[in-house]
């Protein structure tokens, strides 16, 4: 069993932009009404920085800034960046390139196609020189990603930011990767001991044969299956409604994520 | 504060050097570069590159045919060296299967079969639909395929943070075992040759016209290559006799996408680290092997860390000038030959550097050197500024 505790959320999807206006919605106290997101600003990236950054690097930052402007300025910050696919628009733009006879590939794209690409402009916006995972685990994201933040926690003993964020696949690969929609969660996560201002502490243990936990709502469970990242909602419900609950999170084929949220 | 050593009881590699750890050893004492030009289909660019021979005629078992790739061929290819299999059953037999984690690093996975799917598009650009990408392509795929073959059944997880993937895999399974998740661990890391990577890199002028030349006045690039590298990690109670990761450290340049901090802050912040968690001091490192990549600016600000933790003394070699870069498997290639190093006395040379660059201060070695190695270091550095180095000793 592993135990960590949670100081703050953020969470970015069509219909639940911004943690704190999200949360009368996932309490069921205001209507779900998921309307197409505007345009993602991360106000860690300057605006000339932004244009060479993708849809997928602004979402990460900017649900990353969600949880993070709810606090003070961490002096030092972990991170683990959780993606089920990485940035499909550009793996799109640099396999068409690939197609036609010059094979122009973009160098801003190249760099920008690294699994990590999004944990690297964070840490340059940020300037936390820490350690940075980024990961990737299909269905299981999610899961792989809270295990790994709460694994980096409890061992060192130092706070962590996870990101967990996917946008859908554009045409053609849509026909083959099934990611739907588009959703971010972050959670900074600390340690157990750590004193202050806390949401909930988590209890993360293994369980290889538990049926994964569902949404009562049935839009909330359409996007709670359209994108791996969203696995997080049963997590994120709890954590919006102070509610002392256990769920279990799809992580590996064979093996479930069981996470016991207790409020603070 | 210092950590507690794990056992390294296996360990195999395969790249343009060979099959398995004899053939990459046998090169390294030698000086024979595994490198050539670059012969792949599709591929019409003036450089050299590390391929493996025989990815090709390797035929993944029938019930793992949706994970047919070039990298889980390269994969599947590699973990039949060094009686590696052998090592692993044993440990299923010791642990349990729910009892073993596996770590694994890739930059690119499967991606080639992507990359083929789109030039396969029909005339309504419809992709060619028999292939699996969450299974070939998806960066979870370098995880899952071995997890699945070795029959596995404890906590898994894929790294993808671009030429430090499989360095960053031995801190993570250090600490799986340490939090108790799991009580022993394969890591590891495969990426093989694709269009991606070598326009990719080609894009941003880093790819060498020639062999190329770490720490040389006139290097002009990356080699880009290919490899699989897996090794077991034990408690060294449960296993006493085998070479020890002693120590890791992982940091962020926080400067720049594609280019290194300019006087490698990040990365001497990583070297410091590695060698705090292995309690020994600078002066007991006996040999680095750097991530020595030959572009201009890399080596320069590598060489910048390696002073400014190390002074001019400790012994340095890139060996990316036998094996090319092998970008998300560089940390497992480099960390094993490391441990070969440790294992057989061994310093490489820094292959194919004629003219050191003055401007480069580190104790390159340019020869062959036989003695006896302690401790030993390696460095993986990557784009997104994302850094690992890790410390490997004998076996006590």
């Amino acid at each position: 069993m592993i135990d960590v505790s949670i100081e703050s959320v953020g969470l970015i999807a069509p219909g639940l932009h911004g943690w704190k206006q999200s949360t009368p919605v996932l309490r069921g106290e205001a209507p779900f009404q998921p309307l197409p997101l505007p345009p993602l600003k991360p106000a860690m990236l300057k605006p000339n920085e932004r244009r060479r950054t993708t849809q997928t690097i602004k979402l990460a930052l900017e649900v990353s800034d969600d949880a993070l402007s709810q606090r003070s300025k961490q002096p030092e910050l972990l991170s683990v960046f959780a993606s089920s696919n990485g940035d499909l628009d550009v793996i799109n733009q640099i396999c068409s390139a690939l197609t036609l006879d010059d094979r122009p590939v973009s160098p801003t794209q190249f760099h920008n196609s690294v699994h990590n690409a999004p944990a690297g402009y964070w840490s340059i916006a940020t300037g936390y020189q820490q350690v940075s995972t980024s990961i990737a685990g299909l269905e299981g994201t999610f899961a792989a990603g809270l295990l790994e933040a709460a694994v980096l926690t409890k061992t060192e003993n130092k706070k962590v930011l996870l990101v967990a964020y996917d946008l859908p696949a554009p045409d053609p690969l849509r026909e083959v990767i099934t990611v739907n929609d588009t959703f971010a969660a972050s959670l900074l996560i600390s340690h157990k001991s750590e004193s202050g201002d806390k949401l909930a502490d988590l209890k993360l243990r293994l369980k290889p044969d538990l049926s994964e936990s569902r949404m009562q709502h049935s839009l909330m469970e359409a996007k709670r299956v359209a994108t791996p990242a969203a696995r997080s909602l049963p997590l994120l419900e709890a954590l919006a409604l102070k509610r002392h609950a256990s769920m279990c999170v799809p992580y590996l084929p064979d093996m479930k994520l069981s996470i016991e949220c207790i409020p603070c | 504060m210092a950590i507690t050593p794990l056992t390294i009881s296996g360990f195999t590699l395969t790249n343009a050097l060979g099959q398995g750890n004899d053939a990459t050893l046998s090169a390294l004492q030698a000086g024979r570069s595994g490198l050539r030009h670059c012969d792949l289909d599709d591929i019409d660019l003036k450089t050299w590159i590390g391929r493996v021979e025989g990815i090709e005629s390797t035929d993944l078992p029938d019930a793992f045919i949706d994970y047919d790739c070039r990298n889980n061929r390269l994969a599947y290819l590699a973990l039949q060296q060094d009686n590696f299999l052998e090592s692993v059953v044993r440990a299923i037999s010791d642990y349990g299967a729910d009892r073993i984690g596996i770590f694994m690093g890739t930059s690119t996975s499967g991606i080639a079969m992507t990359e083929n799917a789109y030039l396969q598009q029909d005339s309504n650009g419809h992709l060619r639909g028999d292939y699996n990408p969450d299974k070939t392509h998806n960066v979870f795929s370098c995880t899952s395929f071995p997890r699945t073959l070795l029959g596995l059944r404890g906590p898994a997880l894929a790294i993808s943070t671009a030429c430090s993937s499989s360095a960053k895999v031995f801190a993570t399974a250090h600490r799986y075992i340490s939090a108790g998740l799991c009580d022993a661990a394969v890591v590891g890391g495969v990426d093989s040759l694709c269009m991606t990577t070598l326009y990719g890199f080609s894009s941003l002028d880093l790819i060498s016209t020639s062999p190329c030349r770490p720490w040389d006045v006139d290097r002009q690039g990356i080699n880009i290559g290919e490899a699989a590298g897996f090794a077991l990690l034990e408690r060294t109670d449960a296993a006493p006799s085998g070479p020890r990761l002693l120590g890791y450290g992982e940091s962020s340049d926080a400067y720049h996408m594609s280019t290194p901090h300019p006087e490698g802050s990040g990365a001497a912040l990583a070297m410091r680290q590695a060698l705090e968690r292995s309690g020994i001091t600078s002066k007991e490192i006996d040999y680095i092997n750097l991530h020595g990549t030959a572009t201009p600016a890399n080596d320069l600000a590598e060489d910048m860390a390696v002073v400014a933790c190390f002074g001019e003394q400790v012994s340095c070699s890139s060996t990316k000038g036998f094996i090319g870069h092998t970008l998300g498997a560089a940390g497992v290639t480099e960390a094993i030959i490391s441990l070969l190093c440790l294992e057989s006395g061994l310093i490489p040379q820094n292959l194919q550097t004629e003219k050191p660059d003055p401007a480069l201060h580190a104790n390159l070695s340019l020869a062959t050197e036989r003695r006896a190695l302690n401790f030993t270091m390696t460095n993986s550095f990557g784009f997104g500024g994302n850094n690992c180095s890790l410390v490997f000793g004998q076996s006590q």
